[in-house]
Order: C-alpha cells, then sequence, then structure tokens
C-alpha cells in the first residue's frame, strides 16, 4: 500500500531508535504526550514502544472522540433511538460504548433500530430510503470528522431533506490540550501532535504550546515510522534548545490547514458555552453544536433528550490517566472491575483509549515477550510459485 | 435544551445519577489490593480472566454471535452448565464419540448469512461446507449430513431452488450425501428469508487424535492459505458500504485438503477451519487450550491485497475476519516443511504458509511480532465488528 | 476514529463532480471530495480519505522528502553498523 508500507518498514525504525538514543542525556527522563487516539492506537497495534529507549516515555492523552463523551449523552442518543419511528445511525466504534443503562448494542437488543454506517452521507442515503422514517446521526469526532457533518448536512439541505438530523458530539482539540497543560501534576517535555485534526485546523493553533509553555511541538502522521519520527524531531528540538511547532505530516497536512472545511464548519456549527468532557469535566468552548439556522437538522431540538448527567464511578481514575498522570496498570480498577468488556471509564471504552490499548495489545510483560519473539525462527515461507 | 444557556462550566444541571452495572462492577473486585508492580497487576488480570463464566447481560446481543468474547462466555455459562460431559467440554470442532467400534466424528452448525447470495457463492454452499470442515479437523472422513432449514413466508421458491442446487453440487465436490432434513416456515417478518442448520456424521479411520491441548511448545502454526476473504466479501456484498472489490468468499470443503495433510505428515497436532472470529480466535484457543503461548510473524500471515485494502479503508483486523475454507494447523516442527509441502501441492492449499510458532511462555497468550519489528499481543475478539458473517 | 487512509483517484465522476472514483490496494469507492474544493484534482492524485471524504491531497513532493530523510536516516545507520563491524573485525 503506497504511503502506507514505507513508513512501517522495520529498518528506518531501527536507524531512528538508534538516534533517539543518542540524544538522550545520562540521567534524563523524557516524557511526551501523545493526544490522538489513532497515535495510541498505532504506538501499541505495531508495537513501537520496543524502539524507544527506557528513558523515552510516551503518555495518551484525551484525543479519542469516543472516549470523551460521558454515559449521560450516550443516554441521551439511546432516548432518541427510542422514540417512534427513529433510526439511528453510528460510527462501530460507538455500538459498544455502555451508558448508564446499555450500550446501543443492548438497545438493539431490546428493540431499537441503531445501525452502524462508515459514513454520515451513508446515514443520508438511509433518510432517502426510508421517507416515513427519522434518521438521525450520531455525530462524534473532532475537527477532523466535524467537517464531514457539515458537509452531510449541507447536502441534506440541498437535497430538501425532511427526515434526517443530527445528535452532535463533536468536541474541539485546542481546550482539551489547554486542560493538559493547565494541570498541575503534570510533567511533559513536549508534545507528538494531532495528525489528522491539522489537516483541518492547520499548524498554527498550537504555536501558543512552543511559545507560551515551551513545549515543542510535532504534528505527526499515523504510521509508526512517523511517530518515531515525530519523537525524534522532538529530542532533536530539545537537545538544541528550541521550542517550535513542526510538521512531520507534511506530505498530508498543510500549514494553514483546509479553507473549505472550515468555512463548512463555521457556517453550520457555533461554539457550545461549555461541554462536559468524560474524565476531564466541564471545558468552556469545548464542543460544537448546530447553528439557529440549522435547527431542523438538530436531533437536541427536535427530540427531548433527558439530559441526566451520569458520574463515572468513584473507583474511575481515567481523569488521571488521561493526563498522563498515571499509567493504565497504576489504576486500581485496572483489568478487574474495568476491563474491555466492562469499561468503567472513558480510557477503556474504545479501542483508541489508553488503557483500552494497553489492555488489547500492550497487557504482557515485556521481558517476557521480548524473549519470546526474538528467539522465534520463522523461515519466511517462500513465496507460492 | 442543553448547552444553550450562559450558565459557567462549574455550575452545571444540578440532576445526576449512577451507571449501576458500573456501581456493581466495582463492588465485586472490592477489597481487591492496590498493586504497584505491573507484573503483580498482569497476574491479577490473568486470575481475573480465568474466574468461572457468567453471562452479565440480561438479553442476548449482537456480541453473543460474534464467535469472541461474549460467544465464548456464553458457551461455557448456559450451554456447557446445562449440558455438561466431558465430550462437550472438549469444544472442538466436532465431536468425538465412539459407538459399537466404531470411531464417529458429529458436528453441527447453522448459518444465518446476510446477503444470501454473495460472489462466490450462497448460504448452501455454506451450509454444506461448513459442516463437512467441521468433521474433517478432527481427522475424519465426512459422511452423511442433514440439512434443517427454517424459510420465511415469502421467500421465493426460485431462491431457494438456486441455493439447494448449490448444495447439491457442493455435497458431490465433498463427496458426501444429504440423507436427511426438515423444513419449517416462519411467518413473513420472522425470519430472514431462509436459515439453514446442517448436522454431519462422518468416520474416523486413522489413528489420530487431533485436539487444541496437544499442541507441544516448539512445534509451527501454518495456516492453509490467504485469510480474510468471506468476510470482507460479505461486508462489501451487503451494499451498505459503497465499496467495489474484485473478490470473492474463500468458502470450499477441505476434507482431501486435511487428509493430503495427514497423509503427508504423521505429527500433526490439530487442524480448526477459522470461521466467525478469524484466526485470531482459533490461535486463543490453543494458547489457552494448551497453556502455551502462540508466537505470530504479521509479516508471514498471507492476504490478498484487495482484503487489506478493505481492512485498512474500514478500520478492521483482518485476524479477527471470518474466513469458510482455510484451516490453522500445528504440526510438529521437524514436519513444518513437509506439511508446507502437502499443502501447497493441493489447489485449496496453493497459498498455505507457515505463521508462527509455539513456545511455553508466557502461557495463554497470542503474541504478534509486527511487520515493523515490536510486538504486541493478539487478545480475543470483543464486540462484534462484522455481524452476520457467516 | 483518526482513521485516514491513503488512495488512488481513479476518474472524478462526470454527473457528480463532488465525487471521485479512488483506489485503496484494489478496493474502489466513491469518495467525496468537497472538501478539497478549488484544489485541482486528477487521476493519478492520491487523497486521504475519512469517513468517504477526501480531507486533503496528499503532496508527494512533501511524501518523497520525508522518505528521503529515512532513507537518508537508514543509509547513516546501516554505514554505522558496517563501520562497527568492521572495526570489531580488526580488532578481533
Amino acid at each position: 500500500m503506497r504511503f502506507v508500507d514505507e513508513f512501517r518498514d522495520a529498518d528506518k525504525a531501527l536507524a531512528l531508535s538508534a538516534k533517539i538514543s543518542e540524544l538522550c542525556e545520562p540521567g534524563r527522563h523524557y516524557k511526551f504526550m501523545e493526544v490522538c487516539g489513532g497515535h495510541t492506537h498505532t504506538i501499541y497495534k505495531h508495537g513501537l514502544e520496543d524502539y524507544l529507549p527506557d528513558s523515552v516515555q510516551l503518555v495518551h492523552g484525551p484525543g479519542c472522540p469516543v472516549c470523551v463523551i460521558p454515559m449521560g449523552r450516550v443516554d441521551d442518543a439511546i432516548a432518541i433511538a427510542e422514540e417512534p419511528d427513529v433510526i439511528m445511525t453510528s460510527f462501530g466504534d460507538m455500538m459498544r460504548v455502555p451508558g448508564g443503562r446499555g450500550s446501543f448494542f443492548d438497545s438493539n437488543a431490546a428493540g431499537a433500530d441503531i445501525r452502524m454506517v462508515y459514513s454520515p452521507l451513508d446515514a443520508l442515503k438511509i433518510a432517502q430510503a426510508n421517507p416515513a422514517k427519522r434518521v438521525v446521526f450520531m455525530a462524534i469526532g473532532f475537527e477532523t470528522t466535524a467537517p464531514s457533518t457539515a458537509m452531510t448536512v449541507l447536502r441534506a439541505e440541498a437535497m430538501g431533506l425532511e427526515n434526517f438530523s443530527l445528535f452532535c458530539n463533536h468536541v474541539t482539540i485546542i481546550p482539551a490540550i489547554k486542560a493538559i497543560l493547565d494541570s498541575p501534576d503534570l510533567r511533559l517535555d513536549g508534545f507528538v501532535g494531532p495528525g489528522h485534526v491539522s489537516t483541518v485546523i492547520g499548524c498554527r493553533p498550537y504555536e501558543f504550546i512552543a511559545r507560551d509553555h515551551g513545549k515543542p511541538l510535532v504534528c505527526a502522521g499515523f504510521e509508526p515510522l512517523d511517530i518515531l519520527q515525530s519523537v525524534y524531531m522532538l529530542m532533536l528540538q530539545l537537545h538544541e534548545g528550541r521550542s517550535e511547532v513542526e510538521n512531520q505530516y507534511s506530505r498530508v497536512v498543510p500549514w494553514d490547514g483546509n479553507p473549505k472545511a472550515l468555512e463548512v464548519i463555521a457556517r453550520t456549527m457555533q461554539l457550545r458555552p461549555y461541554f462536559e468532557w468524560r474524565g476531564l469535566g466541564f471545558i468552556s468552548h469545548s464542543a460544537l453544536q448546530m447553528r439557529p439556522e440549522y435547527a431542523r437538522f438538530d436531533a437536541e431540538r427536535i427530540f427531548d433528550v433527558p439530559g441526566v448527567r451520569v458520574a463515572d464511578p468513584k473507583a474511575c481514575q481515567c481523569g488521571e490517566v488521561l493526563k498522563g498522570v498515571l499509567k493504565p496498570w497504576e489504576c486500581k480498577v485496572f483489568g478487574t472491575a474495568c476491563t474491555p468488556e466492562t469499561p468503567i471509564g472513558t480510557c477503556m471504552v474504545s479501542s483508541e483509549g489508553a488503557c483500552a490499548a494497553y489492555y488489547n495489545f500492550g497487557r504482557f510483560s515485556r521481558e517476557r515477550v521480548k524473549s519470546a519473539t526474538r528467539t522465534v525462527d520463522i523461515e519466511l515461507s517462500p513465496a507460492p510459485s | 435544551m442543553r448547552g444553550d444557556t450562559a450558565e459557567s462550566p462549574t455550575a452545571p444541571a444540578a440532576e445526576q445519577s449512577r451507571a449501576n452495572w458500573a456501581e456493581d462492577a466495582v463492588a465485586e473486585h472490592a477489597g481487591a489490593e492496590h498493586l504497584t508492580r505491573e507484573e503483580l497487576v498482569l497476574e491479577r488480570i490473568e486470575r481475573a480472566r480465568r474466574r468461572k463464566a457468567r453471562v452479565k447481560e440480561p438479553r442476548i446481543t449482537m456480541s453473543h454471535g460474534a464467535g469472541g468474547k461474549a460467544s465464548r462466555t456464553l458457551t461455557e455459562a448456559i450451554f456447557l452448565d446445562a449440558f455438561s460431559n466431558p465430550v462437550l467440554e472438549e469444544l472442538e470442532d466436532a465431536a468425538s464419540l465412539t459407538v459399537g467400534g466404531a470411531q464417529l466424528a458429529f458436528s453441527t452448525d447453522s448459518f444465518v448469512v446476510s446477503p444470501l447470495f454473495f460472489p462466490g457463492g450462497n448460504i448452501g454452499d455454506l451450509a454444506i461446507n461448513g459442516t463437512v470442515n467441521d468433521l474433517a479437523m478432527t481427522g475424519a472422513r465426512p459422511l452423511f449430513l442433514s440439512a434443517g432449514f427454517i424459510l420465511e413466508e415469502g421467500f421465493p421458491v426460485e431462491d431457494l431452488r438456486r441455493i439447494v442446487a448449490s448444495m447439491a453440487a457442493a455435497a458431490a465436490a465433498a463427496g458426501v450425501t444429504v440423507v436427511t432434513g426438515d423444513t419449517k416456515v416462519v411467518q413473513r417478518g420472522k425470519g430472514d428469508g431462509c436459515y439453514i442448520n446442517t448436522a454431519g456424521v462422518g468416520v474416523l479411520e486413522r489413528e489420530v487424535s487431533l485436539r487444541a491441548s496437544g499442541v507441544r511448545p516448539g512445534d509451527a502454526v501454518l495456516v492453509s492459505g490467504p485469510i480474510g476473504e468471506h468476510g470482507v466479501t460479505i461486508l462489501l456484498a451487503r451494499g451498505e458500504l459503497d465499496i467495489e472489490a474484485d473478490l470473492d468468499s474463500d468458502t470450499a470443503p477441505l476434507n482431501e485438503l486435511a487428509a493430503v495433510l495427514l497423509d503427508a505428515v504423521p505429527g500433526v497436532r490439530m487442524m480448526r477451519d477459522a470461521t466467525r472470529g478469524g484466526v485470531a480466535t482459533i490461535l486463543n484457543e490453543i494458547a489457552v487450550a494448551a497453556q502455551v503461548s502462540v508466537v505470530v510473524d504479521e509479516s508471514a500471515v498471507p492476504m490478498l491485497p484487495v482484503v487489506t485494502g478493505a481492512c485498512e479503508l474500514l478500520g478492521i483486523d483482518p485476524l479477527y475476519v471470518a474466513c469458510e475454507g482455510r484451516f490453522v494447523t500445528v504440526v510438529d516442527s521437524e514436519q513444518a516443511e513437509a506439511a508446507l509441502a502437502a499443502l501447497r501441492g493441493h489447489p485449496l492449499g496453493a497459498g498455505a504458509a507457515i505463521i508462527g510458532r509455539i513456545k511455553d511462555d508466557p502461557p495463554g497468550l497470542v503474541l504478534l511480532k509486527t511487520s515493523f519489528g515490536g510486538t504486541r499481543i493478539v487478545d480475543l475478539l470483543v464486540g462484534d465488528p462484522l455481524p452476520r458473517i457467516c | 476514529m483518526c482513521l485516514g487512509i491513503p488512495g488512488e483517484v481513479i476518474e472524478i465522476l462526470t454527473d457528480r463532480p463532488d465525487l471521485a472514483k479512488v483506489d485503496v490496494c484494489g478496493v474502489k469507492r466513491n469518495i467525496n471530495i468537497g472538501l478539497l474544493e478549488g484544489e485541482e484534482l486528477n487521476a493519478g492524485d492520491w487523497v486521504l480519505i475519512h469517513v468517504g471524504f477526501a480531507m486533503s491531497k496528499i503532496d508527494e513532493r512533501e511524501a518523497a522528502s520525508a522518505l528521503e530523510f529515512l532513507e537518508g536516516i537508514g543509509q547513516a545507520y546501516a554505514e554505522e553498523l558496517a563501520a562497527l563491524a568492521d572495526s570489531e573485525a580488526h580488532r578481533g
């Protein structure tokens, strides 16, 4: 696969790993936060940590848009789905997220009609095909996905669709990063910056992090070499005493972002005064809602949503894991009460959450596993003739 | 309307409730010591995972049919618990029975695939090949099948004719006979067109005892061909994803291929066909049954580029995607090359490959050496990425 | 969720200019290219696809230079390893 395989090359990884080690000052420990859920997923899926020296640690931030949706909002979505003649549509990774009473899967079992879609445009197709039904799309995601939702609303408007609306749960990345930076118990040396969010917002919005907080930030791609190279670039900045925003993912991310994408978001959506982020609490101006002119596509205006907050159990320590203060296995309920099947909090809820990624992919004693896999001598079968 | 007022972020709505299922889960493990070393936490997780299976949900969900964790829990907590007997407890693909001196294999499988017709076959092909394969995996020669139909009122007879014609052809190709059957009809809306159950009986004429628990450290793990073709074909055939690809289901009878392998190589420990839950599910079953670790080399796992592309596009892991004409086998390492050659000598095994090794530690885990050179584990599937796949 | 995949543009649909048929490893799907309005898009170009929309046109020059950097590092590393092996050999 082009633009993918080249960035998964093991030999280049060894080279980068050596260069990163060279830049490590003896006795110093480095902590970088990677914000995107997609980065967390890549790191664990490819076993990237095997290439980092012990003194360099990657800490997982709150960039998983599925994870930060509070249980009460899931309950709201289910309440909409349970209204008569409603077809709810959602991305696959939302289907398993439990609200106060259960997940979308559980709701289907109890008689609701909640369908998995790959794109919000698929929800439009369902609306067209089912004129007697009210089709609602559960819109989630950071600025990466908001433009797609916005384009879908504009298309629905152009088509004159009367039975389509969306339940808007889009969140914005900068307030989340600010919440991390303002956290007193945190010590970070820099950020592996968002990749796909940056294709929309560009790299400028992160400048305050480097300038005012003195933390370098490198916008990173999602292949393992992208992340490894970004860590190298961060180490180089620290070594050279610089604090800047750099763009490692320049093949995809334009420095100024995507003006059309920003324009369609602005046309259809506006910032909410505040929004609750699971694990982080209420953050002001951190989420989007439909503009009044688009009220007829706003499920929150069309349907009565209960709006009840459901608190995470007191034992949940996601807030600290999200800020990188605790490692997943350091949480008291990790692996016992809190597992991917019974996710107590946000970090376990989606496969991109730090705890879920660690549980699903990284849950092993590194030394034992390294010895098991290194001495495996699998002669790659010669290609079939 | 929420989110519309000018309240400060620190003074939200007063109403608050708790999630009972989450509070219960915490209470269940209350009093557990807070461990400070990663090793101890991992050990505690392993102990928690070994606890007696219990179905917590009050209702069946799609996860229970996915072939992953929930399916396993359902089987253990409900079916094994009620029917308990040593043959069932083996949970092999087919039951091994001794009747009047003959060694028999007996198996059953139900088919609820949607859509009924797809590139490479239809529900009828799956129904015959599925049960033939379950029997063949024990080393038995599949002989006789039953075919039970549950038809929905309004289902076109012409479609039924097509399905049954496919079944006749598949049976002939596999060398089995459908000797008994049944038909029921349910009202319109109560059954999705056509559901089929097949059960099968075969005879074990070889001196083999193939079981997952017989696997030993040092053994080689092979797969009979490229993975994920059936699952991706079905997903694309549903038409909801608007994706075109040149791909067919891999549904096929594996009895001949299995026989070829067993004839060539005496050191075969086990064979299992990878259906729902994919190759990853089989590997986990082996790791747990034999208490070994299964180490796989990601770059050795064969896959068609179009399967790779579709899985990347949709964010699905191909290791969990269903096949319907592929099996995983573990053989004595000394005979790995011979096994590979035997498989590749048969048209259905042309794409066979050695994908990994059995090690003794850490037991019960499937490890993946990624093509990037890192390591990760391949856990049991949670949830259901591809519903109604077979 | 951040899932973005590179795909090659096969054709721009004439009846729906906001759609392009894109190929990912042999898998083809119609993708909405409305977010790339104003940019020239032709068959053979590569785009980043996310939930059915093209988010960005892949800059082949940047990709090439990224790879060059990685090749360079890989090369330097290989040379270092070779030099190390050499010096070990001479010492022994």
